[in-house]
């Protein structure tokens, strides 16, 4: 699927997560944030490049994970990125959706 | 004379044991497995014992038994692996390995979240993931009078993912058969979106759920247990209160690979997801519960695992590439309560579908739907369990990677 944000044609799959990283960039985090009511700050950027180096560097991602950071503790996550964090951050990130397996 | 030496004789390391014997040359490999009990439980009866199902003497054997002679059997803590220098640290004594498998497998770890393990533990806090567990939560059923029975997962990933809402369906008729029903509001709690992960099936669970009246709280990422006002509290200050909780601890790996600095922050060997060897030595392979790989953590999958795992340890002896062929093949049973069962059959790429099983428009298995015969399997598996698993006798029909056949896939 083809979704645009700010005349880029962005490659997406059907939940509208980036299915090309190579096509994203801070200005379009932010939009895709705007769209979960979410108005970036420091702190949020700070989790999103946490997340992509842990992506980067073929890390799976969990909450778990996220306590253990040293970014952020798991209270402020959910604060910060409403209705599903891990799920909301990883679409901002451009990054694939965290495999919570059967 | 090199050393083959397999850490744990559950599910994984039994099988492994029975197929390698036959396969590696005994005047230059001699086989090794570790355990540090001497009971092998079979666990998914462990479903079975709350609602007094199953008895104690159906699910648990002399491990020893299902070793192969030719094997030598070491009944041991394991303390440490010394990747390094390869070595195996024990109770008492070391053992050094030219090849190791790791199938230490997974439990379940109530300590990692505040309250849980409290005075209140084994009282009105329960598990059914251990024997211990699921015994005291039969006695404490068999006289309950009847409140908020609360089901409930506190992280993924766990072993047996669809064992929680078994748990809470033969609830549901457990008490309809005590004729209690009425006195019982039952609440499935799940820290995913949905009763299940992957769409398809999520549909059909969630309608069950439905059906016999189960609430469903999802997106429930728990932050503590207040085991004083009985409820379990999540991180954005949801509450779901309680009288009787059974819950899903957070599932872990063995602590040894802690102290040997081998798993990830759960403890789970990182593996690759098709050959099974671990990521960080070649001459390590890991299968079952243990690994890190994004498959179910089910018993029928570490069987699928064995086969592949077989042909590449042979691969890896004699100095040949190794397939990467295990597809994430899963094939579980679903009690839903009343006598019947759903079936579902899956790998990393494909979720469960409807269709038939294993034979395409035959069955006489019906995927995704419940059926008397599925329950009929279900029950059949203990057998097949004790009597084929362990032994990596293939079962009929079921091959190690899953068949599209008799499935309907919306391509
Ligand atoms: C309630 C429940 C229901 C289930 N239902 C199903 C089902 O319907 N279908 C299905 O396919 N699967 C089911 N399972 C899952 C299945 O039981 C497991 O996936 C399977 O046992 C995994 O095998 P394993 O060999 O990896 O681990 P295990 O069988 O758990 O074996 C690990 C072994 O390693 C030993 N060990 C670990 N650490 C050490 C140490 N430090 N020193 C010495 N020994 C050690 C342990 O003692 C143990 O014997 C269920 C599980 C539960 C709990």
């Amino acid at each position: 699927m083809i979704k645009t944000i700010k005349q880029v044609e962005l490659k997406v799959n059907n939940e509208g997560y980036l299915t090309d990283f190579s096509q994203w960039t801070k200005e379009i985090g932010a939009e895709i944030a705007k769209e979960h009511e979410i108005e970036m700050t420091d702190k949020h950027w700070e989790v999103i490049n946490w997340i992509q180096e842990k992506v980067a560097a073929n890390e799976p991602l969990s909450i778990r994970g996220i306590k253990k950071s040293g970014v952020i503790d798991i209270k402020q996550f959910y604060a910060l990125f409403p209705g599903g964090p891990l799920k909301v951050s990883t679409k901002i990130a451009g990054v694939p959706k965290p495999k919570s397996c059967i | 004379m090199k050393n083959l030496v397999i850490l744990g004789a559950g599910t994984a390391g039994t099988m492994m044991a029975n197929h390698l014997v036959s396969k590696l040359p005994k005047k230059e490999w001699k086989i090794s497995i570790v355990d540090q009990y001497k009971t092998h439980y079979y666990q998914p009866g462990f479903l079975f014992l709350p609602f007094d199902i199953y008895n104690e003497d159906q699910v648990k054997k002399v491990g020893k038994k299902f070793i192969p002679k030719g094997v030598n059997y070491i009944q041991q803590k394991i303390e440490k692996i010394d990747a390094e220098n390869n070595l195996i640290e024990l109770d008492n004594g070391t053992l050094a390995y030219d090849l190791l498998i790791i199938a230490t497998g997974s439990k379940i770890a109530p300590d990692e979240v505040e309250g849980m393990m409290s005075t209140e533990w084994k009282k009105s806090i329960f598990d059914f993931y251990t024997y211990e567990g699921a015994l005291a939560l039969r006695d404490k059923l068999r006289d309950w009078k009847g409140g908020k029975l609360v089901v409930h997962i506190t992280e993924m990933p766990i072993k047996c993912p669809v064992a929680p809402l078994e748990f809470a369906f033969l609830a549901d008729s457990y008490f309809e058969k005590k004729g209690m029903r009425d006195k019982v509001e039952i609440t499935y709690v799940t820290p995913l979106s949905g009763a299940f992960t992957k769409e398809i099936s999520s549909k059909a669970l969630g309608y069950l759920l439905e059906e016999k009246n189960i609430k469903l709280v999802t997106d429930f990422a728990i932050e503590k247990v207040d085991f004083k006002n009985k409820k379990i509290v999540d991180y954005v200050d949801q509450e779901v209160p309680y009288d009787l909780l059974v819950t899903v601890p957070t599932n872990m790996g063995d602590e040894v690979m802690e102290r040997s600095e081998l798993g990830d922050d759960l403890n789970f060997v990182p593996t690759h997801p098709k050959t099974l060897q671990s990521i960080d030595h070649e001459n390590i392979f890991v299968i079952g519960d243990a690994t890190n790989v994004p498959a179910s953590k089910a018993g029928s999958v570490a069987h699928f695992q064995a086969e592949t795992l077989t042909d590449n340890i042979l691969l890896y002896i004699n100095g040949k590439p190794l397939k990467e062929e295990f597809d994430g093949h899963a094939n579980c049973f679903i009690e839903t309560g009343k006598n019947k069962a759903l079936l579902i059959d899956f790998n990393y790429e494909q979720e469960p579908v409807t269709g038939t099983f294993p034979f395409a428009g035959i069955g006489p298995l019906r995927l995704l739907k419940e059926s008397i015969l599925n329950h009929w399997g279900k029950l059949a598996f203990r057998w097949i369990y004790w009597n084929m698993l362990l032994k990596g006798i293939s079962i009929p029909f079921v091959s190690r990677n899953m068949s599209t056949s008799g499935k309907n896939i919306n391509k």
